[in-house]
């Protein structure tokens, strides 16, 4: 826990009449810091960030934001929010609803033109919301979030319903802000490499927060196992599985499944069967074993 | 503060225009209003009164449905609606105050029936004046009509948008919102009927009905329009009830209603979570 933190989260717990949602969350976020929030849905992503922006009150324990109580007229001011699946007025265009915005959030209303065009709605921005896909709603979303410079903004399941080239426009994005001081709070119910970009990974299962590092600590802890396939040369496969172990695949294969720590032990019993082996892959755990490790396959 | 409230305001004023509810607003009340108008022209030389008196007196009736009705139709969703399409959520997360929403729908919402009121009563009542003749008094009478409908329309937007933040849905809310103008336009003075057919003249009937019926905003605007000019109350045919109480009484309760019923709203308002 650190005292400069814009976000400082301590033993929160959210009931609804009798089941937890939240159980003594504990989370810090610092200025230009990335944190993903991963969760299946329903593990209380959502609740957290509703918690964060004052739209509904904890059970128990503190919230700070900024220094200050979550809800408060500063502490709005100092967040930005982009909720999942952001809808807008259909009756008004984009350029209508962005001013809006800025004209509550007490900026000057020339501001949207830019922020429409750094989110590549400047064309469609005087078309009524109501016509748009939710791709372009959700890149109003972001440009809303980019309204006079947040010191913490809450993004909620952001890459949904974004198209590859949106993705890489909502990174960049992130990573301005980051940039900027801005600290992110980044929701998902997926580890993909969006996430893997972030510099800390929290994980919530089931209202608990299981973990909270960054990947490549995560990936330690983990242990997962390392996959090595071998193909063998000629008919070498019995020979191979013989020496090694391991299992036989579709004839001419062998795969080995070891612990990280001994990696360089198999392979170099791999080495010494020299021309018995033909080629050699290595697959390290992927990010969706290693969120599986932690957030559980019990689905709630 | 005012900059949120009109920055709110505009925007709903162009979603009511651009959902064409100024539009049909004003289009309903000026059929309405022409249609009582001239079918409602005969009793004129019976009573001695100029045609935009018994206009007035007929459109007087015709708000006291109507008002209700555009108000509530155009309320009940302010809330319910916003919460549904997942808006409220982030405009909360601005710093806005959910009073300053509220006034700053109310006002809009305000506007398009302060609007729709004058076009509809203000057209029957010119066509009125034309054809058939208009006094200074008739004509104080249209403007009062026309002032205390909007007071009414205030009145049940408010009561409106308090069904609305009640209700869990938008169709939830349109259905307490059908639930509102039944009891306050229909049920109410129904229940006060009984009561007096039952009383036959006694203690009620003198002393406990006028007040009972000015405490609905619904009666209060009748009353009020009926007590404020002779003519009207001649051709309404309420002048017992007008008589029995003080003369501010109506005026007062319908000026203190939409006030009232905003306070309740931004109660209700206050326990929504979006």
């Amino acid at each position: 826990m650190s005292k400069d933190a814009v976000l400082q989260v301590e033993k929160l717990c959210k009931r609804y009449g009798n089941s937890d949602v939240l159980k003594a969350i504990s989370l810090s976020v610092r200025p230009g810091e990335r944190v993903a929030l991963l969760g299946h849905n329903g593990a209380g992503k959502t609740t957290l960030m509703k918690l964060i922006l004052g739209l509904t009150t904890a059970s128990s324990g503190e919230i700070s934001v900024a220094g200050l109580a979550p809800g408060s007229v500063e502490a709005r001011r100092a967040v930005a929010y982009l909720p999942e699946a952001v809808a807008f007025h259909p009756a008004l265009n984009g350029r209508e609803q962005l001013k809006l915005f800025a004209r509550l959030a007490g900026e000057p209303t020339h501001v949207v033109n830019a922020l429409l065009e750094r989110v590549g709605l400047d064309e469609a921005a005087d078309r009524r919301i109501g016509t748009w896909s939710k791709g372009m709603r959700q890149r109003l979303g972001l440009a809303q979030v980019l309204l006079g410079r947040p010191r913490l903004a809450l993004l909620d399941e952001p890459a949904s319903g974004l198209d590859p080239i949106s993705r890489h426009d909502l990174y960049s994005i992130i990573d301005e802000m980051a940039a900027q001081g801005t600290a992110l709070l980044i929701s998902s119910h997926a580890l993909t490499e969006v996430e893997a970009r972030t510099d800390r990974i929290a994980i919530l299962r089931k209202g608990e927060l299981v973990a909270d590092d960054t990947l490549a600590h995560l990936s330690r802890r983990a242990e997962l196992p390392i996959r090595l396939r071998l193909t063998a040369k000629g008919d070498a496969a019995a020979e191979i599985h013989a020496r090694l172990g391991g299992a036989r695949v579709n004839g001419a294969s062998v795969e080995l499944i070891c612990h990280p720590d001994e990696k360089m032990d198999r392979l170099t019993r791999i080495a010494a069967l020299g021309g018995l082996v033909g080629d050699l892959e290595m697959t390290p755990p992927s990010l969706e074993d290693l969120y599986r490790h932690f957030s559980g396959k019990d689905r709630p | 503060m005012i900059n949120r409230i009109l920055a709110v305001s505009a925007t709903e004023l162009r979603i009511s225009r651009r959902n064409l509810w100024v539009l049909t607003a004003s289009m309903i009340m000026t059929l309405f209003a022409l249609a009582l108008t001239f079918a409602g022209a005969a009793p004129t030389g019976a009573l001695g009164v100029d045609l935009l008196t018994v206009s007035v007196a007929s459109m007087t009736t015709l708000s006291v449905y109507l008002a209700p009705l555009l108000a509530l139709m155009m309320a009940f969703d302010a809330i319910a609606g916003d919460v549904e399409r997942g808006g409220l959520a982030l405009m909360l997360t601005y710093p806005v105050s959910r009073g300053e929403l509220l006034i700053g729908k109310f006002l809009a919402h305000l506007g398009t029936l302060a609007f729709a009121m004058t076009t509809g009563f203000g057209i029957a009542g010119i066509a009125a004046a034309l054809s058939g003749g208009a006094g200074i008094e008739s004509i104080v009478a249209l403007i009062r009509l026309i002032g205390t409908s909007v007071l009414l329309g205030g009145a049940f937007l408010a009561l409106g948008y308090m069904v609305s933040a009640l209700a869990g849905s938008a169709a939830g809310a349109a259905g307490l919102a059908a639930g509102l103008w039944l009891i306050f336009v229909v049920l109410y003075d129904l229940s006060l009927l009984g009561a007096i057919v039952y009383d036959d003249g006694g203690f009620f009937t003198r002393s406990v009905f006028p007040w009972l019926l000015a405490l609905n905003p619904a009666d209060a605007f009748r009353l009020w329009n009926v007590a404020a000019a002779e003519g009207v109350a001649l051709a309404t045919g309420m002048t017992g009830a007008a008589n029995a109480l003080p003369a501010w009484v109506a005026p007062a309760s319908l000026i203190l209603w939409p006030p009232l019923a905003l306070a309740l709203a931004r109660g209700a308002f206050g326990r929504v979570e979006p």
